[in-house]
């Protein structure tokens, strides 16, 4: 039972990282209809702008709140702006352009960042900082739970109450909506759509710079390539949920985070030894795509964005 | 992961270039050249010219600091020796090339020291995986290869032109064992070995037998793959299963993020690792989460022996106060070994140098006293040290009983 418990805490908390993530993935693909394949390593580029904030900073030489949060913010920010440009200048030129055209540039721009990255500061993986005093309590008899998962699971409810929020209470998130419908209607009703899309990129960056800097945290290693299967795995678990479907993305990535731990924690009991970690997001995106291509989610819910 | 080939070296489609270029001059040279020139000239010129070798590691990639300590020994050790004269008169000349850390980049760039770089004798590769790569390279071409810290046993079963430095698992394995179930009392031990990886693999069945033989259990094996970054889900099950020592037979940059995982989920029992462990990175990730564990290593540089001090002085001096880990002085010794089989030999060709590096007995090296056996190991004790603060307290010197028994995988 401890150890169930233990394992559903590990779990969950590599499925909230997940989580996040897979919110950019869905948010674009509501309004644009495109796989925004570069968004992994907006999650790698987040990670790293919090490593060298830590050091710019001065944070690095000890455990502060301050220090994290403004680290996290910083990131968020700075992703952010990435998130705008990439959009501005590898999309929106070709919008107009087939979908497949969009996509390969995407996959265009993911492996541009990778390699940029690797050429200036090169592969070897850094030791991230450690910005949170490292603390674990006990639960359920003998199950821990460590203070950067708390931490996680607090950041992670928060931020997706506030896109919640953003999305179905402000203006813009109700151009969201609107854009997400038809772009051209919306276009029509005097939407400026390309700041729509422009402020969806915004929030979807800034959304996996947070899940950078929080695992970086969690697991405090970083390499310019951390972004390839965290991203493809973020991505199964989007069209797990429903791809554009905001509640799925986020059920849709914790339940991959689980799948993943327990492949790991209980496998070896029945023989599928650990490696097959990675393997078992894929064979949910098959099964998925067999059985119910619209996601878990994905087809109940009218509402997109 | 994704895994880069390493790109045509520069330097072979220079060559190339020039060669198209400059064919007739360089024919007509060659012509003239030929009618000038006579035979015993030639041959005084050869000898006369510097011994060439060639070095490969990871310089780059997840295990660099394999790489780049190892090179470092060697070139000290090279400029220790060309200062005192070199080797019969001729100075040593290390040609670099870096396989980052790929099996498939080292038998290229081993392939490439042997036929474009014509050197006599190769050091490398770091990790057992990328060596057994470049092995039949070296066999192949009958140019002898020496392994500074390749420890898995089938290294040098590639064949008789492969030597090593260094211990192999089945000792290096059964120590740890030892040190467990003796020092430690350890009764119930854990393992969790990396998958993927030749070495972890050999030390696992070696740690296992010997841990078995001497009465003691294990209770449960997870396993995990290089770069996983999150080992919690196989950290939570060792921890249910109650073990009193795990052992982690892996490379640094998993297990300093594994001692942090396993301390955060409450697994406060000694963790116990080897060779793979020795870098100063471990403690980057690790930190004091690595605390009151065990490793087994080749040598310390906080031994007091003089051999040692010595060295460790002169590395400190030259490489501004780095403290000199296993690979370096691994490497430090293969080449002193080399030199001194090419001094007994009187030639670098092959064959003969083959013979003389096999039959190396009681060479005095940093790492210990080398002898080869039969199967071209080198057999040397093992030393078990403690990580506290950064440090590595010495503990015991494991003696070899006898010349390790060589299993076949």
């Amino acid at each position: 039972m401890d150890t169930f418990v233990q394992q559903l805490i590990n779990g969950l908390t590599i499925g909230a990282i997940y989580a996040l993530i897979a919110l950019g993935y869905t948010m674009v693909y509501g309004i644009l209809r495109l796989i925004n394949f570069a968004h992994g390593d907006i999650y790698m580029v987040g990670a790293f702008v919090g490593y060298f904030l830590s050091f710019q900073l001065g944070f690095a030489a000890g455990p502060s709140l301050v220090g994290l949060s403004v680290v996290l913010v910083g990131s968020m920010i700075a992703a952010a702006l990435v998130g705008m440009a990439i959009e501005r200048f590898a999309y929106r030129p070709i919008r107009k352009y087939a979908r497949m055209t969009t996509l390969i540039t995407a996959i265009g721009v993911s492996l541009l960042i990778e390699n940029l990255f690797v050429a200036k500061l090169g592969a070897a993986p850094r030791a991230f900082p450690q910005l949170l005093r490292e603390q674990s309590y006990t639960l359920f008899g003998n199950a821990a739970i460590s203070k950067s998962q708390i931490l996680i699971f607090a950041v992670s409810v928060l931020l997706t109450l506030l896109l919640q929020w953003v999305i179905f209470k402000t203006k813009v998130g109700t151009a969201m909506r609107a854009v997400s419908f038809n772009l051209n209607s919306a276009k029509l009703m005097g939407i400026n759509t390309d700041f729509i899309i422009s402020f969806t990129f915004a929030l979807g960056s800034a959304l996996a710079a947070a899940a950078g800097v929080l695992t970086a945290q969690y697991n405090p290693q970083i390499d310019p390539l951390m972004g390839i299967i965290t991203g493809l795995k973020a991505f199964v678990a989007a069209v797990l949920g429903g791809i554009g479907n905001i509640p799925g993305a986020v059920l849709g990535g914790l339940l991959i985070g689980i799948a993943e731990t327990f492949v790991v924690g209980y496998g070896q009991n029945v023989g599928v030894p650990t490696t097959f970690r990675d393997a078992v997001a894929f064979a949910i995106l098959i099964l998925v795509l067999l059985f119910r291509p619209t996601g878990l989610l994905g087809s109940t819910v009218q509402e997109k964005v | 992961m994704l895994r880069f080939t390493a790109p045509p070296s520069r330097s072979r489609r220079q060559t190339k270039a020039q060669l198209r270029s400059s064919l007739i001059p360089l024919l007509l040279l060659a012509t003239i050249g030929l009618t000038l020139s006579c035979a015993p000239q030639q041959r005084n010129a050869e000898d006369r010219a510097t011994i060439k070798i060639g070095f490969f590691g990871d310089l780059s990639g997840p295990t660099f600091n394999f790489g780049q300590s190892a090179m470092n020994g060697v070139l000290m050790a090279a400029d220790e020796i060309n200062q005192a004269g070199g080797i019969n008169g001729r100075k040593i000349d290390i040609v670099i090339e870096d396989d980052k850390g790929s099996p498939e980049a080292a038998a290229q760039v081993a392939g490439k020291l042997i036929s474009n770089d014509k050197v006599v004798a190769l050091i490398g590769a770091g990790a057992s995986g990328n060596s057994l790569a470049a092995a039949p390279k070296a066999q192949s071409a009958q140019i002898p290869l020496i392994a500074p810290s390749s420890t898995n046993p089938a290294v040098t079963q590639a064949g008789d032109y492969i030597f090593r430095a260094c211990f192999i698992d089945a000792f290096q394995g059964e120590v740890m064992a030892k040190f467990a179930a003796g020092t430690l009392k350890a009764k119930k031990a854990a393992i969790m070995l990396d998958f993927n990886s030749p070495y972890s693999r050999g030390l696992t069945e070696y740690f296992e037998l010997s841990f078995a033989k001497l009465d003691g259990q294990i209770v449960i094996k997870q396993s995990y793959s290089q770069g996983d970054a999150d080992y919690r889900g196989q950290l939570s099950a060792i921890k249910a299963a109650e073990p009193e020592v795990v052992y982690i037979p892996g490379y640094y940059g998993d297990v300093g993020l594994i001692a942090k995982q396993a301390r955060q989920l409450g697994l406060t029992v000694p963790l116990l690792g080897a060779d793979g462990w020795d870098a100063p990175e471990l403690w980057e990730l690790g930190g004091d989460s690595l605390n009151g564990s065990y490793i087994s290593n080749h040598y310390s540089a906080d031994d007091p022996s003089e051999t040692i001090q010595k060295f460790a002085r002169a590395y400190r001096q030259r490489y501004s106060n780095l403290t000199p880990d296993a690979h370096a002085a691994l490497a430090y010794d293969a080449l002193r070994f080399l030199a001194e089989a090419i001094q007994k030999a009187g030639t670098t060709e092959g064959p003969k140098l083959r013979d003389a590096l096999a039959e190396t007995k009681n060479f005095m090296g940093v790492t210990g006293i080398i002898s080869m056996d039969r199967d071209r190991n080198a057999v040397k004790p093992a030393v078990i040290l403690e990580l506290q603060d950064r440090k590595y307290i010495y503990q015991e010197t494991i003696q070899p009983e006898t010349s390790p028994a060589v299993q076949s995988h």
